[in-house]
């Protein structure tokens, strides 16, 4: 397969250019903070419940609050319908995705509670736990929960021997390498980095820092989506 | 990049940076390297100290709050009572005003009874104490109660009790508001309604400015039955 095209990839994207992102804060009337993130052709849904009291109670801690995540794909978000429920997979990603989040929290501030985050991914086009992560983050200050910072999360990959930014379903299946990664951009913290795929050292720390440039342009519109839940209402 | 809007306050996200000046450091914020940054999603204040205001998140009791409850369950010694946060509080019989016996609590307080409590202890594991206000329990057995957001109570207040007056003088209620956020209403039926559809409009706009002259105005327009489709 041909990924590359005069310096364009398949779909017309240069090779440091994200999908279009668009976030909207507090979707869900039920839950105490949410986000909806459609990335490209993602559609992602976060909802955070939280602090609250722990149930199994075995499960809570006596000085702080624990976090548990969710991340969980609905049957009709890939093409072949996906049997419901966690495998391997998905168990694997919430996983990692509750490890992404869960230093920015401030958890020393309620004890024996939780903050549960469900992530449903309503339509998958690869850089799903990515997209998850960011709408997490989002939903998590709609909620109200103190934070150090925001995490944003974005993908990097390597398709004919070219690096690039936020890879499409068909560059990450048929592509050389795929590597997420989350960070609080402000500090430079990476809390997520996983890779498939081979890449060499110099394309490595040249890949790490166009991911760096994407985290950064999704916490700007992070930012700017939670903004614009208040200003908007204001301009009625 | 951090552009300033000229609402009348700044709103920030977790992770912005408020200012170089560690001593300025209050609420809804966290220094590191000697500055200040926002801990979470809310209104940035910067008079002398810079604190930021939620606009979301749970009530946490602090000492000397007067809350509304619903008691959820009786144990021997123990009212358990839901204050609208993460934790459960108690209150002890011998708080009561007057000796009880464990038989007697039921006479007092049933399960899902709402009473006017005042915290008076909050520990390290968020154990909360409850005690009736000023020596006398108040269980509300008539007028309704209704939940708002904790961090709008003080728009529900308004400056120096202005807006609950402005509610009070408009419709025939009484009108107590807890700090965490659920507030009684008590008088006839139609001002109730109309009290408790005051108070979600200013739960939705509390951040707005001119809210006052706005609900003057809806109040007024609802006395009169003219319903205006905005």
């Amino acid at each position: 397969m041909e990924f590359m095209k005069n310096g364009k990839r398949i779909d017309d994207r240069l090779p440091n250019e994200l999908r279009p992102v668009k976030f909207e804060v507090g979707v869900l009337e039920r839950a105490d903070g949410s986000c909806y993130v459609e990335h490209g052709r993602n559609k992602v849904i976060a909802a955070v419940y939280g602090p609250r009291a722990v149930h199994p109670r075995h499960l809570q801690e006596a000085n702080r609050a624990i976090i548990r995540y969710r991340y969980n794909m609905a049957s009709f978000s890939v093409e072949e319908r996906k049997r419901p429920g966690p495998d391997r997979r998905s168990i694997e990603i919430s996983k990692v995705s509750r490890e992404a989040i869960d230093p920015v929290i401030i958890k020393e501030f309620y004890p024996r509670s939780t903050i549960d985050i469900f992530v449903e991914i309503l339509q998958a086009d690869a850089g799903t736990r990515s997209a998850g992560i960011n709408a997490a983050s989002v939903a998590l200050a709609d909620a109200g929960v103190p934070m150090r910072g925001l995490i944003s999360s974005c993908a990097v990959g390597k398709v004919d021997d070219t690096v690039v930014l936020d890879l499409v379903k068909e560059e990450d299946n048929y592509g050389q390498a795929d590597m997420p990664i989350a960070m609080d951009v402000r500090t430079g913290e990476v809390t997520l980095l996983q890779m498939d795929g081979h890449l060499t050292l110099e394309e490595f720390e040249q890949a790490l820092e166009l991911a760096k440039t994407g985290c950064a342009r999704i916490a700007e519109m992070q930012r700017e989506a939670l903004i614009q839940k208040y200003r908007g209402e204001e301009n009625e | 990049m951090r552009k300033k809007e000229k609402v009348d306050k700044t709103i920030v996200v977790p992770g912005d940076l408020l200012s170089d000046d560690a001593a300025k450091a209050a609420e809804g914020t966290y220094t590191e390297n000697g500055k200040v940054y926002s801990l979470i999603y809310g209104l940035a204040d910067e008079r002398e100290k810079i604190r930021v205001i939620p606009l979301s998140g749970k009530y946490l009791p602090t000492i000397g709050d007067v809350v509304i409850g619903m008691v959820s369950d009786i144990s021997f010694s123990n009212w358990k009572v839901n204050i609208n946060s993460p934790y459960e509080a108690l209150m002890h019989i011998s708080e009561y005003p007057r000796r009880i016996e464990s038989s007697e609590m039921a006479k007092i307080m049933r399960v899902g009874d709402l009473a006017i409590f005042k915290v008076i202890d909050v520990d390290q594991s968020m154990k909360i104490e409850l005690a009736p206000r000023e020596g006398q329990l108040r269980v509300l057995r008539s007028g309704r109660v209704v939940d708002v957001s904790y961090t709008k109570v003080p728009r529900v207040i308004g400056r120096a009790g202005s807006m609950v007056s402005l509610l009070k003088d408009k419709l025939d209620v009484n009108i107590f508001v807890g700090k965490n956020g659920r507030i009684w209403i008590n008088g006839k039926a139609a001002d109730e309604e109309l009290a408790v559809k005051a108070i979600k409009r200013i739960e939705q706009e509390a951040h707005t400015s001119g809210l006052t002259d706005r609900i003057t105005k809806f109040l007024e327009e609802e006395k009169h039955g003219i319903y205006e489709e905005r």
